[in-house]
């Protein structure tokens, strides 16, 4: 099994990536391969960097409430860009009532505040790279 | 708390700080008294910068609040201005902030949303429609677009007959802490740094009476700098912003007095307090030393203390009253001008109205119920406050020496050095967190089972983007094309011949020119920054 590669992205105005930036440090520390583009980038700016760094993971952060309009946009790039298969999940101030809509639109998985860095390690080492060849595949 | 190679249990402060079992004489010795104290209101300002300090005047409690639309924000300043409130705080939204207007693309789901969202002039007139400018101080968190709303709000105070000379209140203007903290930069930042030095420039000559800039510690501590790297990187943008105010003419004693500061409240108790001591102590030694400074009041650190909201936990939520009670008693045992308490819920949502009067409660019950206002700085001659303000002033000093080998904070910023500094902080801190060696009640030790969120939360109206639109169109069909035209073509001219902007944004504000309309011109000329891969 190869290793996974997880772009780590903040969609929208929100200028809060102290989260993030412990999620890629714990990511790195695991052997994985994360890219961060910095505050500030465009659905279609995250759908580009996943097709061209191979992202397996498409992990999106939000502190300040934009996930709601923001998660859908990243999700049509990512299909528009032909990388509907790539695993995305969320992490940060959501509140409960969202976490099932996130998942129906396709979030595999919404981490909250407090989550044990380890906790969100594991799922993606488990989860990415099988999905990952499995898109390679078709 | 950890365990050095022998085994042996070490007791640290919450930044790493050895702290000994038992302080003594030897640690403070009465000799330095006259030295490193003295008495408060007086050089080097340890223990405070006003000699009665509360008892002549309590603290200003500044809560920090604003939503939705101008409307909105009109009716909730007259509400607190009917409660007896003088001064007034403005939380502006993300578009706001970043220069973007609400028809923008960008700015969707993102209007009125962690403040109140002005486009044009029109926004600010509602904002204070009734409310005489010469009659409230007006403080505004806005920082690459300060010139712009300072514009509006002296336009708005010329329209009610109020000259800007009488105007009062504080812009943030602290650019340099977004681009290593906060986030909230436009441009790069060279032109970023000029744009803050026209407010200070400006105010000078037409605004004497308002505070240029709030140079900011708070957030650079929520981002993860621990209490050492907070103090020392405040300084050194101050450091920058005095440097750069002075290469363009002005004498340090004509804007430094305008000067403000604010850090944040974290978990150590004593550490923090130290380090408000640390601070005004440094500070005026700067000052004095470096900068030449001879005006007393521009030697003074004023500042303004904010609960850091990352101290909040979302288990068990009812716990960040008793945290905030902490925040709010280490800002008066450290002698702030100006205290910020943080609501319960703000782990997961706006605050609720609820949580917002519990948090100015605290306040109240620490300023009226408990005695902490009878005395100033009530833990001067502690051995271990006074040995743990040495050692933060010492470690902080350190790191500004490292910063001006490096060529100052600016280039510090932009080599990702300081970006860098902070992230290793942060993750340390994580570390401990996530191995119980940092204990977090009800997250990482005493947890509960059941419900964590908090069962009353605000609901952001989705309404106010589209009634901000409308009213933004409403304004573009109103206003002259050739007045917006031609101000803004001023502006860029102004730009090019790198003159002081803000008489130029003034003209373009009276226009009706939008914050975007504005900063587009800027972004033209200058382009927007994204920070180099090392500094991410």
């Amino acid at each position: 099994m190869r290793v996974a590669r997880v772009l780590l992205a903040k969609v929208g105005l929100d200028g809060h990536d102290r989260g993030l930036k412990i999620v890629a440090h714990h990511l790195r520390a695991a052997g994985m391969q994360v890219s961060y583009g910095g505050l500030r980038s465009t659905p279609e700016q995250v759908a580009e960097a996943a097709r061209e760094g191979g992202a397996d993971v498409v992990g999106l952060s939000f502190l300040a409430g934009g996930h709601m309009v923001l998660v859908p946009r990243v999700l049509a790039a990512l299909a528009r860009a032909g990388l509907g298969r790539v695993m995305v999940v969320v992490g940060g101030i959501v509140l409960a009532r969202d976490i099932p809509r996130l998942e129906a639109m396709g979030v595999r998985r919404v981490f909250l505040p407090g989550t044990p860095p380890g906790e969100i390690v594991g799922f993606i080492r488990d989860n990415a790279t099988a999905v990952s060849t499995e898109g390679v595949a078709t | 708390m950890t365990a050095n190679f022998k085994g042996e249990r070490i007791f640290t402060t919450d930044s790493g700080i050895p702290v000994k079992a038992v302080y003594t004489p030897r640690d403070f010795p009465e000799r330095d008294y006259a030295a490193k104290l003295g008495a408060p209101g007086e050089y080097p300002y340890t223990r405070g910068v006003y000699p009665t300090m509360y008892r002549g005047q309590l603290w200003t409690m500044r809560q920090y609040a604003g939503f939705g639309t101008a409307e909105e924000t009109n009716r909730r300043f007259r509400y607190l201005l009917g409660e007896g409130s003088t001064g007034l705080s403005i939380a502006f939204d993300l578009p706001t902030q970043l220069g973007l207007d609400s028809d923008d693309p960008a700015s969707e789901g993102a209007v009125g949303r962690v403040g109140v969202a002005v486009d044009s002039l029109a926004d600010m007139e509602t904002i204070f429609a009734g409310i005489p400018l010469d009659r409230v101080s007006t403080s505004m968190t806005i920082n690459a677009t300060a010139p712009v709303l300072l514009a509006m709000y002296v336009a708005v105070g010329e329209r009610q007959g109020v000259p800007a000379a009488k105007l009062t209140g504080t812009t943030q203007n602290d650019i340099l802490k977004e681009f290593i903290a906060r986030g909230t930069y436009i441009f790069p930042p060279q032109p970023s740094l000029k744009l803050a030095l026209d407010i200070v420039e400006h105010c000078h000559t037409s605004l004497p009476r308002w505070n240029t800039m709030n140079i900011a510690g708070y957030h650079i501590r929520e981002a993860g700098a621990d209490a050492v790297q907070e103090l020392a990187f405040t300084l050194a943008n101050a450091v920058a912003y005095i440097e750069a105010a002075i290469a363009r003419g002005l004498a340090v004693d004509e804007f430094a007095p305008r000067l403000s500061y604010s850090l944040g409240c974290f978990r150590d108790l004593f550490e923090e307090v130290a380090k408000y001591r640390a601070a005004r102590r440094l500070f005026a030694r700067i000052m004095k030393e470096r900068f030449g400074a001879r005006d007393p009041k521009s030697l003074l650190f004023r500042t303004f203390s904010g609960s850091c909201g990352s101290t909040l936990v979302a288990q068990q939520p009812l716990n960040n009253v008793v945290r905030v009670t902490l925040h709010a008693l280490m800002g008066v045992l450290g002698g702030h001008q100006a205290i910020h308490t943080a609501c319960w819920d703000e782990g997961f949502a706006i605050p609720s109205q609820e949580a917002a009067t519990l948090a100015l409660r605290t306040q109240q019950i620490l300023a009226y119920e408990s005695g902490l206002a009878n005395t100033v700085d009530p833990l001067a001659g502690s051995y271990y406050v006074e040995s743990l303000t040495d050692e933060i002033e010492r470690r902080a000093e350190a790191y500004l020496a490292k910063i001006d080998a490096m060529g100052g904070m600016l280039r510090a910023i932009e080599s990702g050095y300081i970006a860098r500094e902070i992230h290793a902080s942060s993750v340390r801190y994580q570390q401990a967190v996530d191995s119980g060696e940092k204990v977090i009640v009800g997250l990482n030790r005493f947890q509960s089972e059941g419900p964590g969120e908090a069962p009353h939360l605000f609901e952001a109206d989705p309404q106010v983007e589209a009634r901000q639109r409308a009213s933004l169109a409403e304004v573009k069909n109103r206003r002259s094309r050739t007045d917006v035209k031609k101000t803004l073509q001023q502006l860029e001219r102004a730009i090019r011949q790198n003159e002081n902007l803000m008489p130029s944004v003034l003209d373009a504000v009276k226009a009706y020119a939008t914050v975007g309309e504005i900063c587009g011109v800027m972004r033209g000329r200058w382009g927007e920054y994204r920070p180099p891969a090392e500094a991410r």
